[in-house]
Formats: structure tokens, C-alpha cells, sequence
């Protein structure tokens, strides 16, 4: 004997706002098994962005008529989870890999009573969980950012404090040659202190020496 | 020269309200009832808002930090500018005031261009929000705010 079984499958997606992002998901419309075989329902769910294990995910069944629909099959954290009192208990297996973007389950020993003649839908819902807490990112750009500015103004004022002492080192070794400092004050040994400020200091020196020069 | 001076620091303190307000309403982009980013996503539904924390992605916290720090670094370069009007040797150039401004509008072109580039396309109902506008406005006046302090001297 033959039999039909006809699942349907709904499309759903989510739009924001939501914490979730829903993900395009594709599944057969329409499976055609034998009473005593088994069906394979195909779902495969695609998205731009990499998926992880920490995808969730379930399948539910909801005969024509009937209100409420059963979850049958359910994957979250990385675990399976088969529905063992519904109308396929003991007959369900998780033949897919949501690694690799398949979340396809296999129903064994069909048997008559799942045709209900008309077609039942199963609607599928993935989220994404995105592993990644709220702030994390921010506060460390903001950190990373604000301890380069501190580094930057450490070492300027660092290089400023060297800079005087290399100028006054400079003046207490070499009494006799003042033309030689006089230049190599104008040059400036760092280029990342303030050049005014260098020159400034540069100029008082050498006003100091020409006044001793006059003396 | 006094003109000068107030003209200049009246447009850095425009510039800081749009930072401030661009930062902290969450209005980066609206649709219908929708009004999200960067920090809630809010609805309103039948009189009543409907607000949660805005995703948690990568690329939204990006845009957070660099718009706090465009923030920061406006403030830092206001208290420069006062500090160096004091301090400053007569004829010098108000730089790290300079410096300060336009590492914040750099900041701010960044967060913004982020944003455009990432924000989903969520059908035609959601457009950009006015905070995403003045963010783009904030961006050239800094720009230019950081430029004037750069050519500016201070006289006797």
C-alpha cells in the first residue's frame, strides 16, 4: 500500500526588534513516503554571517484542526532533543548537522495514521544566538583608545623632561665650543617635543651665553 | 579678536550638543512604530513603548565606542582650548585643541560610515533617524572647527 503523507512547511521571518535574527530557512514542501518507511525532512538554513553550534531550532507539528501544535524535535546548546510522547515518539532521529547548516530529521516506520489526509504544517523557527555580550567590544575600544592617548601624553612629557636634560648636559661639558652647541641646540635631538618650546629654551641659552660671552 | 574667540567656541559648543544628543537617543533608525539603535530598540504599541536592549553585534558596539569617544575627545579638546587660551605663548596656535577636534570628527566619520555600511535593510519601512543625521552634520562642522583652531593664533 502506498500512502501519502503530506507536510507543509511555512517560512518564517523574523524582523527586528528582536534580541534573535532570524535566518532564511528552506525545506520541502511536499514528502511522499510508504507505510513502513521512512521520510527524511530535508531542512537546510542559510546565512551570511557564520553560524555556530549555538544555533536553536525545532520542529513542531500541527495536524489540519487542531489548535495547538506539538514540538516533536528540538536542538539548543549544542544538544538534541527528541519529543518521546507525541505521535512520533520512538520513531524520530536527529539525522541533520547544525554545523554545517542542516537541521534535517528522520521519521522511521511511517504508518498510516500520519496521513491525515490533509496537509499538517510544520513550521520551523531558527535563532541565532550571537555569542557576544552587550558592551564587551565598547568598553574595550574606548580603553584601548584612551590608554594610547595616555601613552602618547606620557611620552611627551617624558621626551620634553629629556630633552632638558640633554640641553643642559650639553652646556656644562662643552664649556669652550659655544658656536658647535648653539647649532646643535637649533637642530633639536627629538622631533616629537614642542619645536617652539625647544626653540624657546634654545634661544634663552643662547642669550645667556652671549651675555656671558659680553661679561 | 574677542568676536573670534566667542564665534569659535559657540561652534564647538554646538558641535558638543549634537555629539551629545546623536550619542544618547537611540533614534539611528526609525520605520512605523520602530525607533532603534544605538542603545534600545524601542516600539510603540497602543500609547505605550515597548523597549529592549539594542543587539548585541559587533558592529553596533563599534559604532558605540567610537561615537563615546568622538564625545570624549570634543570635551577633552574644550578644555584644551580653555586651557590654552590662558596658557598659551602670544603668537602660538591653539594644537592640542586642534588635534583633539579633528581625531573627534575622524571618530564620528567612522561611527557613521560603519553604521550605513551595516545597518540591515530591513524592507522599505525603516529609514535613517535623526540622530543619524546629526551625527552626519557633527562630522564636517568638527571637521572645520578643527581646521579653524589649527590656523587660529593667538594675538597680543
Amino acid at each position: 500500500f502506498a500512502a501519502k503523507t503530506k507536510l507543509t512547511s511555512i517560512i518564517r521571518y523574523y524582523s527586528m526588534p528582536e534580541q534573535s535574527q532570524a535566518i532564511m530557512i528552506y525545506t520541502g514542501w511536499e514528502r511522499h513516503a510508504l507505510v513502513g518507511g521512512d521520510v527524511r525532512l530535508s531542512c537546510s538554513f542559510f546565512s551570511w554571517r557564520w553560524t555556530s553550534e549555538e544555533v536553536t531550532f525545532s520542529w513542531t507539528y500541527r495536524p489540519d484542526g487542531a489548535r495547538d501544535s506539538i514540538s516533536i524535535f528540538h536542538y539548543t546548546g549544542g544538544v538534541a532533543y527528541v519529543d518521546n510522547k507525541g505521535p512520533f515518539r520512538d520513531r524520530l532521529e536527529f539525522v541533520g548537522n547544525p554545523g554545517r547548516r542542516d537541521g534535517s530529521i528522520l521519521i522511521k516506520n511511517l504508518d498510516y495514521n500520519d496521513n491525515v489526509g490533509r496537509p499538517s504544517s510544520v513550521r520551523l523557527l531558527v535563532f541565532e544566538k550571537v555569542p557576544i555580550q552587550a558592551g564587551v567590544i565598547t568598553g574595550a575600544i574606548i580603553g584601548v583608545v584612551l590608554g594610547l592617548l595616555v601613552l602618547i601624553v606620557v611620552i611627551y612629557y617624558l621626551m620634553r623632561f629629556l630633552v632638558a636634560r640633554r640641553v643642559f648636559s650639553l652646556s656644562v661639558s662643552k664649556h669652550g665650543k659655544k658656536k658647535k652647541e648653539g647649532s646643535q641646540q637649533r637642530q633639536g635631538p627629538v622631533p616629537a617635543a614642542d619645536p617652539s618650546k625647544v626653540k624657546a629654551a634654545a634661544s634663552e641659552k643662547k642669550k645667556q651665553e652671549s651675555r656671558k660671552d659680553k661679561k | 579678536m574677542l568676536l573670534i574667540l566667542l564665534g569659535v567656541l559657540i561652534l564647538h559648543l554646538i558641535i558638543l550638543t549634537l555629539l551629545i544628543v546623536s550619542t544618547a537617543a537611540s533614534a539611528w533608525s526609525v520605520g512605523g512604530e520602530i525607533s532603534k539603535d544605538l542603545w534600545y530598540s524601542c516600539m510603540t504599541t497602543n500609547g505605550g513603548y515597548h523597549c529592549q536592549t539594542a543587539t548585541t553585534e559587533d558592529w553596533i558596539q563599534a559604532v558605540q565606542a567610537l561615537m563615546i569617544l568622538s564625545l570624549l575627545f570634543c570635551f577633552f579638546s574644550l578644555i584644551a582650548f580653555v586651557f590654552q587660551l590662558f596658557n598659551l605663548v602670544k603668537g602660538g596656535r591653539f594644537f592640542f585643541t586642534a588635534i583633539f577636534q579633528i581625531l573627534a570628527s575622524v571618530f564620528v566619520m567612522c561611527g557613521a560610515i560603519i553604521y550605513t555600511v551595516m545597518s540591515p535593510d530591513n524592507g522599505s519601512g525603516t529609514q535613517f533617524g535623526y540622530a543619524y543625521v546629526l551625527a552626519w552634520v557633527a562630522f564636517p562642522l568638527c571637521l572645520i572647527s578643527g581646521l579653524i583652531y589649527i590656523i587660529l593664533r593667538k594675538k597680543e
